[in-house]
């Protein structure tokens, strides 16, 4: 039987490469077959997700709360020191300094990434902003919604805060941060489907030592990742619970 | 800080609504809410602080220790009117999420202003506590709230 990976589609282009080459490690480790599947859009793999085509995912923490509590997945691991972090930026020369200097029927300039998205609305309530009363566009990526805020087709952005800082030096150097979340506990994670779940005590052991030999630490750092951590079931609900409180 | 505070110190005997009680400091004083920030906290079904993040440390000026195993009501400025603390405990005791406006007081007797959240904990079926998340507030969502608690306090 030949297993479904898919990872979220908001992992840095820079990685693609380093997703087929866990695939290949995953493979060879567990000894089973496993094909990997990318997407460019949330919402095209979500459809796949509900469609029950996946077994193991590398999933942003929005689709967790789905995987884990209606789908029967299990969250096994997550990358160390690597919580997922919202920044709001301006174009460098903007007249707003602070969330607060926002106003009425600014434009702003958001992916479908939906817990960056959510995190971006959030931090702009403090300025009495919503979606009733600013101007949401939404973009295919990271970049091209930089390019619009330094083009003056947006006034502010939303980017999750490891895409903003592997954006090129020019692009950032012509932007301003207003703030970045600080919430530490909201990451993404790796989750196993029913199918697979017979896998999971060999899964996790190959993940929690993978750092320990050349091949495996070569496939986190082309992966970005420094090492996987343990997540038990009770970590995977707190966080669902936590994005639970930030939806409306 | 708001443009109101007089930084003015005084007591107040606060009554919790299990008849305990408490002298607790009040100063007229805002501490700023940190733009970014979740306070993150989670009780037992009694309200029993069972986790609390470093935001909700730093704001409220307990140590760690002081918060876990104290009751959630320790934050309750006397500024607040109990019924919005019965809306809150009755809409999750209905399984259901709440959301509203809360004066918390720190330790110091100084106090701040947050959004928050409260959904109840459900595992395996049963309920095991409750997760609250506190959110920076708009201006006009502080004085909106603030008024209208003046007013459901003269009531009480």
């Amino acid at each position: 039987m030949t297993f479904n990976l898919s990872v979220s589609p908001d992992f840095a282009p820079d990685h693609i490469s380093g997703w087929y080459f866990f695939n290949t490690w995953l493979q060879r480790t567990l000894d089973i077959g496993i094909h990997l599947e990318l997407y460019d859009s949330f919402d095209a793999q979500r459809k796949d997700i509900r469609a029950d085509k996946f077994d193991l995912i590398y999933a942003n923490p929005y689709d967790a709360s789905m995987l884990v509590r209606e789908l029967g997945f299990q969250a096994v691991a997550r990358p160390a020191s690597q919580p997922d972090e919202t920044v709001i930026a301006v174009n460098a020369e903007s007249d707003f300094h602070s969330v607060e200097d926002l106003v009425e029927g600014c434009r702003v300039a958001t992916t479908d990434d939906p817990d960056v998205h959510t995190m971006g609305m959030i931090m702009l309530e403090s300025a009495d902003l919503d979606s009733s009363n600013v101007e949401i566009k939404q973009h295919s990526s990271y970049v091209v919604g930089a390019k619009n805020l330094l083009n003056g087709d947006a006034d502010v952005g939303f980017f999750l805060k490891d895409a903003y800082d592997e954006l090129s030096e020019l692009i950032r150097s012509r932007m301003r941060v207003l703030v970045r979340s600080e919430i530490s506990v909201v990451h993404h994670s790796l989750l196993v489907g029913p199918r697979m779940a017979e896998h999971i005590p060999a899964l996790q052991t190959a993940l929690l030592t993978m750092q320990d030999d050349a091949k495996g630490k070569g496939v986190l750092e082309s992966m970005g990742i420094s090492s996987w951590e343990p997540m038990d079931v009770e970590q995977t609900e707190f966080m669902i619970d936590l994005i639970d409180t930030l939806i409306d | 800080m708001s443009e109101q505070d007089t930084g003015e110190t005084g007591t107040v005997e606060i009554t919790y609504f299990d008849g305990t009680k408490r002298t607790a400091t009040v100063v007229d004083r805002e501490v700023p809410y940190p733009d970014g920030k979740l306070i993150v906290s989670r009780t037992d079904p009694k309200g029993v602080i069972t986790h609390a993040n470093q935001a909700f440390i730093d704001m409220s000026g307990y140590c760690e220790s002081e918060l876990i195993g104290a009751n959630h009501y320790i934050l309750r400025h006397p500024d607040m009117p109990a019924v919005a603390f019965k809306d809150l405990w009755d809409t999750i005791g209905r399984g259901e999420k709440w959301h509203g406006y809360v004066k918390n007081l720190c330790k110091d007797g100084s106090y701040y202003w947050v959004k928050a959240t409260v959904i109840p904990n459900v595992r395996n079926g049963q309920l095991v506590g409750y997760t609250s998340v506190r959110r920076k507030p708009s201006r006009r969502k502080i004085e909106e709230s603030e008024a209208l608690y003046k007013t459901l306090l003269a009531e009480e």
